[in-house]
């Protein structure tokens, strides 16, 4: 062990390790010897496999981080939530409308909600769930889809909420919802997308494809760039 | 975890010279100077980092080390292993559950059932979570030409420079030709992509790009396709087998790819998969860290797909060059070699260097500006150092506030500014540290427009594939890559899937590997594919033995 290194003392599934401070759960795993299968995605913070829960010794407060972004504390107990059953709805989107009605048709546990506030606290992401739980059982779709669209989907909401309700399916269905019928459709893609198939752009892509590499290479060079 | 006295020393002359920078425009290179700056730093023109690959379809090509390793290594199975127990038997399997493999679900399922074939079957195999993928983590964007100003020939144009105008021509028309249409498509499923009030597309300029062109959907605009995907995946109920990696493809005695080999992660147990068509989506490889660079890449990205299909017999190319993002994370250590999106830079935000001076025009291709930052920090020393030894240059993220008004950063980049202020950085104060970091793997599995390869039912889709981007790709490419050749795929593998009659199963091309690897006098040790890397610390033995009570060995 290297001369002088910080070390702190973390419990993995119960057992004590020391290692350096510094590191993040998922590395101090790893530093103890474990090789991770579940518990570990994207290591960046961006796909939810991590979630943690910890306490630290001494205090009763149930803390939560992702395991790839959150550094070790001493006396920290560590247990990792990576899965946990809930519901999924089956829904075909394009005969869903955006209501509350569909809400409650395919979720209807929401109705449960507290408004206790669980959610929010534990949220890795520190979105405001209970917040957006209320906007959806009031069908306020576009207010859950602003609200809820950093969710990693790591689940933990689900996993502390007394209601048993699943926030992050709630969620999903919101913002795809949002996205197919609230926001408006843009229409300048639409009309390419028919000029496309009309073949308006088939002589010029198969002039481009026959070009020599020169005559490219002379051709990108005197591109015009659109200006910031 | 704060910055260091020294950082914050030269974070003071950054912020004497950013008033003046933002007025200024550093000249972009010419492509003499280009050229001459990517020989002398980029990572790619290190000879000793590649070696000619000695057996397969590939031999004689050069490909970096820790490839050829896997390239040439042993398969995990044995030539005679029991394949009479079919666990599933399907039409369509996809191996990688990504934006690719999501996409070519979709369209596979959607195909059969076009085409009234009742009770065929898809089956989506995935190493880890269906979603555990490159696709979720990026950050930019997808391009696509739906502006007036733009068109598919223009977006050609910025690929082929962009790829070194060695990318397939005809791969390069399927993507830019079914790009406004894949936007469309994933409009249509509820992506929510950032747009005007009236419904136009939020587009901004991505590196190499003479259009705005990249949609966004904020700074999680790979997870906001990734998300939508599986979850329009579980509507359709598709099934997905989680935590299942493929070890080895199964051929039939006709010598067409009949599917394969799966392993149960965690009871260790194979599954049989006999499958009419396959399609490999299993993503890049960063988790190799070529030449000992950090990554961007997901856990599992360990280049399986292209040792599978490499034994079969398919053709690998542009294996001689990957792609370094520019801007990877250089502080703190707890992220280091995370994605700072090229948005930021898309934004306004400018690279510049330990005395506050820029040092490249930030847009350059991301082979050009990763090449100016190794050159100004090992050349020119102008780096700044961290703690642990990591060397960077700033980013000038405050600028984006300056530029585009406060709040910018907070609307644009939620997913980065979380990123940075769990460690009580705020970056629309203080500029970040970025250093080149790994990123992407340009090239792949050859294959045509419809994602056929040279092994009959064979298809690959996504970073896995080769030529769409010749030897360097554009920002905003992968995300419409994966779409646009993901759902090429699930067509054309579902349209093969009717015509197709198996023969019996083998793996007697195990055996001719193993025959190949003798000739050609080598003894590998290793066997592929990795499946996981390996980060656990290994205790040494004579670090043990010192220690009281534990024998020496």
């Amino acid at each position: 062990m290297p001369e002088g290194e910080n070390l702190v003392s973390v419990y993995i599934m119960g057992k004590q390790y020391q290692v350096p401070a510094g590191l993040t759960i998922q590395k101090a795993m790893e530093w103890a010897g474990y090789k991770l299968l579940r518990g570990c995605g994207c290591r960046g913070g961006f796909c939810g496999a991590c979630g943690t829960v910890y306490r630290v010794a001494g205090d009763y407060k149930l803390k939560v981080g992702l395991a790839c972004q959150t550094v070790v504390v001493d006396g920290m107990y560590l247990a990792q939530i990576p899965f946990f059953p809930a519901p999924k709805a089956i829904y075909d989107i394009t005969k869903t409308p955006p209501t509350a009605a569909s809400i409650v048709r395919l979720y209807p546990e929401t109705l449960r909600c507290l408004q206790c506030g669980t959610c929010r606290k534990v949220c890795p992401q520190e979105l405001d769930v209970m917040e957006y739980m209320a906007a959806a059982m009031r069908g306020d779709i576009a207010k859950v889809a602003d609200l809820s669209f950093d969710c990693l989907m790591c689940g933990l909401c689900a996993v502390r909420c007394p209601a048993e309700t699943v926030q992050y399916n709630v969620a999903i269905l919101c913002r795809r919802l949002y996205g197919r019928y609230i926001a408006p459709r843009a229409k300048h893609l639409a009309a390419r997308v028919e000029e496309v198939q009309a073949g308006k752009f088939d002589a010029e892509l198969a002039a481009l494809k026959a070009a020599s590499k020169e005559e490219l290479q002379k051709q990108y060079n005197a591109r015009q760039i659109e200006p910031e | 975890m704060s910055y260091t006295t020294a950082m914050l020393e030269s974070i003071k002359k950054v912020e004497e010279t950013r008033a003046r920078r933002l007025h200024e425009a550093h000249p972009r290179l010419t492509p003499q100077e280009r050229q001459e700056l990517l020989q002398a730093f980029h990572p790619d023109y290190i000879r000793q980092s590649m070696r000619e690959l000695r057996v397969g379809p590939n031999k004689g090509s050069r490909t970096p080390n820790e490839l050829a390793d896997l390239l040439e290594a042993r398969p995990i199975l044995a030539p005679d292993f029991d394949l009479s127990r079919v666990d599933y038997d399907v039409d369509v399997l996809i191996i990688g559950g990504g934006g690719a493999g999501s996409a070519a679900a979709l369209l596979a399922q959607e195909t059969l059932a076009a085409l009234n074939s009742d009770g065929r079957k898809v089956l989506l195999a995935t190493k880890l979570r269906h979603g555990d993928a490159n696709t979720m983590m990026a950050q930019g964007g997808i391009q696509a030409a739906d502006k007036e100003n733009d068109s598919p020939a223009i977006h050609y144009l910025d690929v082929l420079g962009g790829g070194g105008f060695h990318n397939d021509p005809d791969l390069v028309e399927a993507l830019v030709r079914d790009a406004p249409s894949v936007i469309q498509w994933l409009e249509g499923l509820g992506c929510m992509f950032d747009k005007m009030p009236d419904g136009t597309m939020k587009t901004i300029h991505g590196g190499g790009t003479c259009r705005k062109r990249m949609h966004a959907a904020r700074d999680y605009s790979g997870a906001e396709i990734m998300r939508t995907l599986r979850d329009e995946v579980r509507n359709r109920q598709i099934p997905v087998v989680e935590f299942s990696p493929a070890v080895e493809l199964l051929l039939d005695d006709k010598g067409q790819c009949a599917g394969a080999v799966l392993k149960n992660l965690e009871t260790e147990e194979y599954l049989v998969v006999r499958a009419k068509t396959t399609i490999i989506a299993t993503g890049g490889s960063g988790r190799l860290h070529y030449q000992s660079f950090p990554t961007t890449n997901h856990y599992g990205a360990t280049g399986d797909g292209l040792v599978l299909a490499y034994r079969l017999g398919a053709k690998l190319a542009f294996m001689d060059t990957m792609q370094y993002h520019p801007t990877g994370v250089a502080f703190p250590e707890q992220i280091l070699g995370l994605l700072v999106t090229e948005k930021v830079r898309g934004l306004g935000a400018q690279l510049t260097n330990v005395d506050g001076a820029q040092f490249i025009y930030p847009l350059e291709t991301r082979d050009v500006v990763s090449a100016a930052i190794i050159r100004e920090c090992k050349e020119r020393g102008k780096g700044i150092s961290t703690p642990t030894g990591q060397v960077g240059v700033w980013l000038d993220s405050p600028m984006i506030e300056i530029l585009k008004g406060e709040g910018t950063i907070r609307r644009e980049l939620p997913a980065m500014w979380r990123q940075y202020m769990r460690f009580n950085i705020d970056m629309t104060r203080q500029p970040i540290l970025t250093y080149p970091t790994l990123h992407y793997q340009n090239g792949g599995i050859a294959i045509q427009p419809d994602c056929s390869t040279s092994i009959p039912n064979l298809f690959v889709a996504g970073e896995a594939s080769g030529g769409v981007h010749g030897r360097n790709r554009l920002m905003g490419n992968s995300l419409l890559d994966v779409t646009v050749f993901g759902r090429r795929a699930g067509v054309a593998a579902a349209q093969r899937s009717r015509e197709v009659v198996l023969g019996q199963l083998t793996l007697q091309h195990l055996a001719a590997w193993q025959r190949q690897l003798k000739e050609a006098g080598l003894q590998p040790t290793i066997t592929a594919p990795m499946i996981l890397p390996d980060y656990t610390r290994h205790v040494h033995r004579a670090e043990l033995a010192n220690v009281e009570g534990v024998g020496a060995e």
